[in-house]
Formats: structure tokens, C-alpha cells, sequence
């Protein structure tokens, strides 16, 4: 499904403020998996996500979406920024914030309606349609971005740091929210998380970056019996040590 | 909310009241011919403009003269600088190399005080309409294509990286993306323009060769020694000035809804 | 705008931004020097720019032209710095007391939309057309803006630290002196700029309008009604002015680019 190679990426190369984000990383995502990365802040989580995304092009290295070498943004690929106030589009009510994507579908505007509210349902939005974004809570805002790469039914979604904006309760009701869509849509997920506990709670499988110049320091199966919740996993003793784990590998890597 | 707002209007009008009142009282007191009494400057307004027959809704022949043509230069004025500012402002803004050649030459043009360059449109074009147009456009021009450049420029950039993330074709982006986001510094640039153009429509009736307006009108009053008629004028233009700033309001309010709500809830 | 240009949208540096603007003004001149040159535009309409620049600059030499342009910087100065004296103040005390604010409120939305303009021939007639003309002009056109971004200025002033002040003893004039002018400063310095365009208007304007004595709009204007018209010195006086405004401009946005670091590095100190 995704392939990255030796993925290199310098930004300001030349110049007395270089700074190597991303040095030499491997990684390759399978079809329908749902992938964490973590890593200590600032080494470069959003670089790699964004060359993925083809929103920017790295230096060094190449990103293969479903075989194919990313030059701009791939078909069939979505995006969950973390500032979701600033990624919804405040002049644009909730339905046509989530409606927009399409219309680089071919559908026609009545078909473009109704995925946007079926998106809206999944997420839990049904009644919310015709409000402002600024109307609603965080969570509710965060929601509709993930409404939004939804309705695009993509096979590959991205999300930054998608609940680093909003309060515990929320973070855990969005975290449960994207095991439940994971469920009905086949899709792949490559989720970027600074959250320890977050990594191992989402996903099937953990990456571990270095600080920056990022690279993979530990790769790990996430072997937890399902369904997921959000009292019982976390105090599953295979939890715990996987946390303990990942934890050991950023720290370690945080510090040197 | 509605209560006090009404209170408040009521407050004012009533300060309003009071402060004619005093001036019709300063007036009498002070019997000087520059300044009339404001209720014989309501008594002139009305006598030139406002007792016309019932079929031409009560607007007299001087009416007819005088303010038509002068609310049509400026709605024609307007219209045609604003659009041309609106345009050049989004083509200047979406580069910001552009942005950056431009901004020297733009700053100089709409620094130069409209009025100066009357001359030059004289020059080119004579006395009359075209003359007229001409300059309202050229002076109103500048405000709106920098405000709009601005806007453009400044939009957020993770809502252009939205758009790539969604590929939104280059015409979606412009018109539902950097277009919406512009609004707001479009419409500052629009409400400066809109004064503005009442200025200089006035400036440009107030030269000679003009024949009709409420400029030329002021200056036949001036010539004729008529203090009343001149005051009423300039009652008259205070009126417009206030009415179409008021409907500029209520229209930036429709249009800019998000914006103002997404405001008051971060202040 | 490729995908390319948008992610990498670096901002530029200051020098290159200012090579890009000097590089913008010269294919300006060079676009107005082609265009006279070619003959598609008529030079008699629109001389070539080196032209223009060139009578500019052989104006400063010429007593009389420095003359006109003296008489109107002093009208355009002493009604900005008077209209500033009464603005100031007025808007000060106004904005201060809630019931004055909404009192006046009114009377200054219906003052303000009246075109300035529109008072020239009146103002003619009360006090003459010299100076003093000029003068009062610019003063009532300028006050709006200072007062009424004075007053906003008032407005914005956070309760939290009068109250705080007065809490500690302090009577409403050491609040006004220590809390509500300082924040309301920036704003002040927003509405004496704008003040100070409003004003260049009405000083050309209103020379333009009595269309005798001195200054650069009687300079404009004498050189456009002359047949045929010296459009060389229309645009060289055009030139000078807009230059003045640009340089009061640049002026005015520094010093307040100046006082705002004081004044958030003070405000910083004190929390």
C-alpha cells in the first residue's frame, strides 16, 4: 500500500539555518492497516506526513502510494490536519465543508449531498449539517474533518496529530470514533501522534521515530485483544508493557 | 438585547433632538446670515427637492437636476473602481512576487490625493461625464485593489494545503477558498472607497464646466449668495453619506455573517 | 501557483522585497518612458517619464514652484497638528464617560459621512479663501478620523485594569493617564495617519477649488487650464505630492511600528 525509501528531507539546504528533519527512513504500511507513528515533538512526524501527502516534495528518497511514485498529492488519499480550525473553511457551512472534496469526483450535486451526510452520520453529526463550524465544540469541529476525508472514501487517510487540540473525554470519544469507521470503511490509517498511550490504544502496529533527523528506531505488532475499550485495554498487562516499551524507545532516543 | 438596542436608539435620537434644538436656539440667538436656522434649511430642502407632484414621489425638477445625476456618477463610479480593484487585487495578491514588484508603484499611486490628478483627467477626456467617471474610478481604484491584495495574500495557509490535500482545481480554490478569505480586508477596502467616492463625485461637480449635481448645485448657491440652499446641500450630502454607509453595513453584515461570529467568539 | 510554489512559499527577505519594489518602480517609469516614446500613447498627454522626473527635479530649483509647495505643507501641517490638539482631547473625555459616548455617538455618525468637500464653497464664503480656508478645511476633515479612532481606542480598554487601579487608590484621572491612554495610543497614531492622507486631500482640493494664491493645487490647476495644457508639470507636481504622502506614510507606520514595542514591552513588565 505505501512505500517509503530511504526518505530524506532538508529544509533551507544551503543556507545557515538548514535543519535536517527526516535522515534515511524505511518503512513500508500493508494494505488496511492502521498505523501509529510516534515520536518525541519536533522530529519531523508532520515532514514525513506531508511528503507522504505529496504536500511537499523531500530532498532525498521517494514515498510509493499503492505503487506509485507520489510527485502531488495522490488519488484516492485524504488528509486530518490537526488544526481543524484552521483546516475547515469558516465561510463554508459543516455540509459543504465535508461536500467540497467531492466535487472532484464527477458526482452530481444531490449525490454530493447525501455522502456528505452520510459522513456526517458516521461521525456522529447527523443534526449538523447546516451549521458554521465555529458553532460547534472542538471535538464536534474535529469530527467534521474527519467527516470530510470520509466522504471521500479514500484507501489511504492521514492524520496528524488529529486529537492533539482537544480535551481528554473528547480525545478518548474520537480515538474510539476511528476504530469504529476503521471498522465499516476499508481503509488504510497512518495516524501521527506524539501520545504514547494513543499509539499502542489505535493502532495494529507502532513506528517509533527518532528526534530529528528522524529515522525508525522500533517497529512493533500491537497484539491487544478486541474489540478495544477505552477502561479495559488500558489495563490489559500486554497494554502496559507495549507502553512501556514504546515509551522506553522515544524517551531514549528523546534524551540523547 | 433587542430591548437595549432599541433604548440605545431611542438615546440617541433623542440626543439628536436635543442638539437641533440648541442649534435652532444658537441660530435665533445669534441672527447671523452665514448661519440659518436648521429649520430654514429643512424649509429650503424641502422647497428645492421634496415638493414635487405625488407622480414623481414628491422629487422636484431640481431634484430631478441635482441629485439623480449625482448618486448615479457615484453608483457608476463605484461600481466600475471597485470591480476593477476587486480583480487587479486578487491577480496582484495570489503571487507574492507580484505582490512584492507591484507594492512600491501601488503604494505611490494611492498615495497621490485623487483631487490632484483632476487636471490630468481634464486634460484627457474635457469637461462632462466621461471625465467624471473617469476619476471617481481612477481615485476609488487604489483603496480596494491594495485591501484585496492583502487579504488574498494573507490567506490561512493550512486552508491551501487543504486544498491541495482535496486537489481542488485552481478555479475552486480561487473562488471558494482565497476569494471567501479576502472578504474581509476586501470589505474594509470597499468601505473606505465608498466615502471616498462621495468625496470625490462632489469635488468633481464642484469644478467649472459642470451643468447638474449637488456640487454644481452648492456652487450656484455660492455664487448666488443663497446661505439656505447651501446648507440644505450639505445637509443633503451628510443624509447620503450616512444612508449609504448604513446600507454598506447591512450588506458587509450579510455577506461577512461568518466571519463577524467566528470573531466575536474568539474576542 | 503550482503545488510546488505554495509549500515552499518562504517568505522573502526584507532587501530582496525592497529590490523587488525598486525593480517594480523602475519597469513602471520604463513602461510610461516606452509607451511616450512609441508615440501610442500621445506625448503631448503623457510625457515620458524622464520627462516628468526631470521637471521635477528642475521645479525644486524654481522659487515659485517652492513657494506653492511650502503654502500647502503649512496648511496641510498646522490642520493636522490643530485637528490632533482638538481631536485628542475631545475624544478622550468623550470615550471616557460611557454616557457622553453614547450621547455623542450619534451626533458624531451624522457629522462624519458629510463630505468634507462639500464645505469648501461655504467655508469659502464665511471666512475667505486664504490660509486660514485651507486651514479649517483640513481641520474638520481630519478630526473624524482621530477622533473617532480615539474614541474606539477607549473602548477597547480592558476593564479588569482600571478596576485594578482603582482599586488601589488611584482617582480617574491617574486611570486615564496610566491605563487608558496607553492602550488607546495605537489606535490614536492608526487615526492620525489616516488623518494625515484625509488631510492632503482636502489641502489640494480646496486649492483646486478657489483656484488662486498659492500652493501646489493652484500650480495643478493653472498648469492644466493652459492651452495647451503643461502636462509635464501637471505630472511633476502630481509626482511631488504623491511622493509627500508616500514619505508621511512610510513616516508615521515607523514611529507607530516604535511606540507599539514600547508599549507591549512596557505592558509586558507590568503583568
Amino acid at each position: 500500500m505505501l512505500e517509503i525509501d530511504n526518505l530524506s528531507h532538508v529544509y533551507g539546504g544551503g543556507t545557515p539555518n538548514e535543519h535536517h528533519a527526516i535522515d534515511g527512513l524505511n518503512l513500508s504500511v500493508a494494505e488496511g492497516e492502521l498505523l501509529c507513528i510516534v515520536g518525541p515533538s519536533g522530529c519531523g512526524k508532520s515532514t514525513l506526513l506531508r511528503s507522504i501527502a505529496g504536500l511537499i516534495t523531500p530532498t532525498g528518497g521517494q514515498v510509493k502510494v499503492e505503487g506509485n511514485l507520489v510527485r502531488q498529492t495522490p488519488d484516492n488519499l485524504a488528509v486530518v490536519f490537526q488544526d481543524y480550525s484552521r483546516s475547515l473553511f469558516p465561510w463554508m457551512s459543516v455540509a459543504d465543508n465535508v461536500a467540497l472534496p467531492l466535487r472532484r469526483k464527477n458526482m452530481d450535486k444531490s449525490r454530493r449531498r447525501e455522502a456528505a451526510q452520510e459522513a456526517l452520520e458516521s461521525v456522529g453529526l447527523e443534526a449538523a449539517g447546516r451549521k458554521y463550524p465555529f458553532q460547534l465544540s472542538g471535538g464536534m469541529q474535529q469530527r467534521v474533518a474527519i467527516a470530510r476525508a470520509l466522504a471521500y472514501r479514500p484507501t489511504l487517510m492521514l492524520m496528524d496529530e488529529p486529537f492533539g487540540s482537544v480535551d481528554a473525554q473528547t480525545r478518548e470519544d474520537l480515538e474510539d470514533l476511528v476504530l469504529k469507521v476503521r471498522g465499516h470503511h476499508q481503509m488504510t490509517i497512518v495516524l501521527i501522534t506524539h501520545d504514547i498511550d494513543e499509539s499502542v490504544y489505535v493502532g495494529d502496529r507502532v513506528v517509533v521515530l527518532s528526534k530529528a533527523p528522524a529515522h525508525v528506531v522500533g517497529d512493533l505488532k500491537v497484539d491487544l485483544p478486541g474489540p478495544r475499550d477505552q477502561i479495559t485495554t488500558r489495563e490489559h498487562p500486554d497494554f502496559v508493557h507495549l507502553r512501556a516499551e514504546v515509551g522506553r524507545l522515544v524517551r531514549g532516543h528523546a534524551t540523547v | 438585547m433587542r430591548g437595549r438596542g432599541m433604548r440605545t436608539a431611542v438615546f440617541r435620537l433623542l440626543v439628536l433632538v436635543g442638539l437641533v434644538a440648541i442649534w435652532e436656539a444658537g441660530t435665533w440667538a445669534a441672527d447671523n446670515p452665514f448661519f440659518p436656522r436648521p429649520s430654514t434649511i429643512v424649509v429650503r430642502m424641502h422647497e428645492l427637492w421634496f415638493s414635487g407632484p405625488p407622480t414623481a414621489l414628491f422629487l422636484t425638477e431640481g431634484a430631478v437636476a441635482d441629485i439623480l445625476p449625482s448618486l448615479g456618477r457615484m453608483a457608476l463610479g463605484f461600481a466600475g473602481g471597485a470591480l476593477g480593484g476587486v480583480v487587479l487585487g486578487l491577480a496582484v495578491g495570489l503571487s507574492a512576487r507580484v505582490y512584492d514588484y507591484l507594492d512600491g508603484v501601488l503604494q505611490f499611486l494611492r498615495a497621490i490625493p485623487p483631487p490632484a490628478l483632476v487636471t490630468v483627467f481634464l486634460v484627457l477626456f474635457g469637461f462632462g461625464l466621461r471625465m467624471q467617471l473617469a476619476f471617481i474610478m481612477f481615485s476609488i481604484v487604489w483603496p480596494v485593489l491594495l485591501n484585496t491584495a492583502d487579504g488574498a495574500r494573507s490567506v490561512e495557509p493550512l486552508h491551501l494545503q487543504t486544498c491541495q490535500a482535496f486537489r481542488l482545481s485552481r478555479a475552486e480554490r480561487l473562488f471558494r477558498v482565497i476569494l471567501p478569505s479576502a472578504l474581509p480586508k476586501m470589505f474594509a477596502g470597499l468601505r473606505l472607497a465608498l466615502s471616498l467616492s462621495l468625496i470625490v463625485m462632489v469635488f468633481s461637480e464642484l469644478l467649472p464646466g459642470t451643468t447638474n449635481g449637488i456640487g454644481f448645485q452648492l456652487t450656484f448657491a455660492y455664487q448666488s449668495f443663497d446661505l439656505p440652499a447651501m446648507w440644505a446641500g450639505i445637509v443633503l450630502l451628510g443624509v447620503l453619506g450616512y444612508l449609504l454607509n448604513e446600507l454598506f453595513l447591512v450588506v458587509e453584515r450579510r455577506v461577512l455573517a461568518w466571519h463577524h461570529a467566528a470573531q466575536r467568539l474568539v474576542g | 501557483m503550482s503545488a510546488q510554489t505554495l509549500s515552499r512559499a518562504v517568505p522573502a527577505s526584507a532587501t530582496t522585497r525592497w529590490r523587488r519594489r525598486a525593480t517594480g518602480a523602475v519597469c513602471f517609469a520604463a513602461l510610461i518612458e516606452l509607451l511616450s516614446r512609441t508615440g501610442v500613447a500621445d506625448p503631448e498627454f503623457l510625457p515620458p517619464a524622464t520627462e516628468i522626473v526631470g521637471r521635477a527635479a528642475t521645479l525644486l530649483l524654481d522659487a515659485d514652484f517652492r513657494a506653492h509647495a511650502l503654502t500647502s505643507a503649512l496648511a496641510w501641517a498646522i490642520g493636522l497638528g490643530l485637528a490632533a490638539l482638538v481631536a485628542v482631547p475631545l475624544g478622550l473625555l468623550l470615550g471616557s464617560v460611557p454616557i457622553i459616548d453614547a450621547a455623542t455617538r450619534s451626533v458624531v455618525e451624522f457629522l462624519r459621512p458629510i463630505p468634507s468637500v462639500a464645505l469648501i464653497p461655504l467655508v469659502a464664503l464665511v471666512i475667505g479663501t486664504g490660509l486660514q480656508h485651507r486651514v479649517a478645511l483640513v481641520v474638520y476633515a481630519s478630526l473624524w478620523p482621530i477622533l473617532y479612532n480615539t474614541m474606539y481606542g477607549l473602548r477597547g480598554v480592558d476593564p479588569l485594569a482600571k478596576e485594578s487601579l482603582r482599586a488601589y487608590g488611584f482617582g480617574p484621572l491617574a486611570v486615564l493617564r496610566r491605563v487608558s491612554l496607553p492602550s488607546a495610543a495605537p489606535f490614536i497614531a492608526t487615526g492620525v495617519r489616516l488623518a494625515a492622507g484625509v488631510a492632503l486631500i482636502l489641502t489640494v482640493s480646496t486649492e483646486i477649488v478657489a483656484g488662486r494664491g498659492e500652493g501646489i493645487g493652484v500650480f495643478i490647476y493653472f498648469a492644466g487650464i493652459a492651452v495647451p495644457a503643461r502636462m509635464a508639470d501637471i505630472l511633476a507636481g502630481v509626482f511631488w505630492v504623491g511622493l509627500f504622502g508616500v514619505a508621511v506614510n512610510a513616516l508615521l507606520v515607523a514611529a507607530e511600528r516604535r511606540a507599539f514595542r514600547w508599549h507591549h514591552a512596557q505592558w509586558g513588565e507590568r503583568e
